[in-house]
């Protein structure tokens, strides 16, 4: 598994990878909308909880059909699929490694673009924490969808189409728990719930997404 | 004989030829008899004037768009479990019947919105509920369009919709966290004292009965032009053989 790990880790940081686009995207989204909305101070510190969540969701999920795609082309996933490592494994492994390459430097870099929308203050620690826990779950998710349409040609679309629906209820937590951080009201229920998904997530969509991939490889 | 022999393909196209026109007639003398009778022979509400018969058409599509997901959710589970073809072509059928009562759902508390709460749309639970509904509703049918293996399709979709069941009840119970309702609470459950008066109820009754038949009969026509379509495709991959 951790050989695994290491190696989509590889990957995905060397060249071709799209490591750092997701990263790039979330900066562009984040600059784009002061130039739609105006740039009030005010307006923007009100929604800027909002805006770096789905912005940091559609930046994990532009990376997401790179997960099984190209596995899926060389012949790689077939062999993962015929490994001693029970395939569930696998897609656990391929979701923390999107994590570590999409989640982990969008929650990293999170904070650095609060300041770009004058998030207010006492909302950082919360938008960093809420990241943490609430990106996995989009990873795991996301993996999910991926191993859907990992058969199809086009299916960078429906791709879309299909997670972001299942993208809802993470969304509706992670925001809210940095809203009410920025406004002083206790975030704890939301964070909670959206630790409940996030370990939920993993605990049962391997085995949704292995069976997918079982299907897809038939 | 065992209830399972009903999916035979063979057999469900013999019964269901003859329930299918008692079906149509029956959905549609429940709807006639429910709507006139609801809209022209029931009063007017002393608060919200004629606008309440609207009711006629929103509740039953409502609750038919919950169900039609419903019934998707265990045909789909039942193919994943027996393998019952008939079961993976009616799950693909229900689905855009599904997704036409959401819209039906939708546009008629928009229109009866409007004049009551000043709004056809808000982002209250139960209308991004539905909203959310019908998204799913659009990426499984997407789904089942973009994969042309039939088997796999019926496959992916079954898992797509098991998950996708999860995650619309999570989202339910997520938005009621986000943001405070202006939808008034359930008009009908059988659990509470008090329901709408009688003199709404009954014809409400007949027009739930008639879209539940209607879907009924929508989900039987459209599955069995399913079998015939795939019995089509598989004449003519024998005839390219031959």
């Amino acid at each position: 598994m951790i050989a695994l790990l290491f190696r989509d880790l590889r990957l995905a940081i060397r060249a071709g990878g799209g490591f750092g686009l997701g990263l790039a995207f979330f900066l562009i989204v984040v600059v784009l909308v002061p130039f739609g909305v105006g740039p009030e101070t005010e307006l923007l510190s009100r929604i800027a909880p909002g805006i770096l969540w789905v912005a940091s969701l559609l930046a994990a999920l532009l990376s997401l059909d790179r997960i099984f795609a190209l596995d899926y082309e060389d012949g790689s996933l077939a062999l993962l699929a015929t490994s001693p490592l029970p395939l569930e494994g696998a897609a656990m492994v391929k979701a923390c490694a999107h994590w570590i390459t999409t989640g982990l430097p969008l929650t990293l870099a999170a904070p650095a673009l609060g300041f770009l929308l004058s998030l207010a203050p006492e909302a950082y620690a919360y938008l960093l924490i809420s990241l943490l826990i609430g990106t996995p779950a989009l990873s795991m998710i996301g993996t999910f969808g991926a191993a859907l349409t990992v058969g199809l040609r086009r299916g960078g679309l429906l791709l879309s189409l299909l997670v972001l629906p299942l993208y809802v209820p993470t969304l509706i937590f992670g925001a809210e728990a940095v809203r009410r951080g920025a406004e002083g009201l206790d975030p704890t229920g939301a964070l909670m719930l959206m630790a409940g998904i996030t370990a939920g997530s993993f605990a049962l969509l391997p085995f949704a997404t292995a069976a997918v991939l079982r299907i897809n490889l038939r | 004989m065992s209830m399972w022999e009903y999916a035979n393909p063979k057999l469900f196209m013999g019964w269901t030829k003859p329930v299918l026109p008692w079906s149509f007639a029956l959905a549609g003398v429940c709807l006639v008899v429910g709507l006139v009778w609801g809209f022209f022979f029931t009063p007017d509400d002393f608060r919200q004037g004629s606008t309440v018969k609207i009711i006629y058409l929103h509740v039953p599509s409502a609750l038919m768009a919950i169900n039609a997901w419903i019934m998707m959710l265990v045909a789909s589970l039942i193919w994943v479990i027996r393998r019952h073809h008939v079961s993976a072509l009616a799950a693909r059928a229900a689905a855009p019947v599904g997704v036409v009562f959401t819209l039906i759902a939708l546009f008629t508390g928009g229109i009866w919105g409007q004049p009551m709460w000043g709004t056809y749309w808000a982002w209250d639970p139960r209308l991004t509920s539905f909203l959310i509904l019908f998204l799913f509703y659009l990426g499984y049918i997407a789904l089942w369009e973009a994969i042309e293996d039939p088997d796999t399709a019926a496959d992916l979709t079954s898992v797509l919709c098991l998950v996708g069941s999860v995650f619309a009840i999570l989202s339910r119970y997520a938005v009621l966290f986000w943001n405070q309702g202006l939808h008034q609470g359930a008009t009908l459950s059988l659990d509470k004292e008090e329901n709408i008066s009688d003199v709404f109820w009954f014809p409400l009754l007949v027009c739930i009965a008639g879209f539940v038949l209607l879907f009924v009969a929508l989900v039987l026509m459209r599955t069995r032009t399913e079998i015939r379509a795939r019995r089509i495709r598989a004449l003519e991959a024998r005839a390219r053989r031959a």
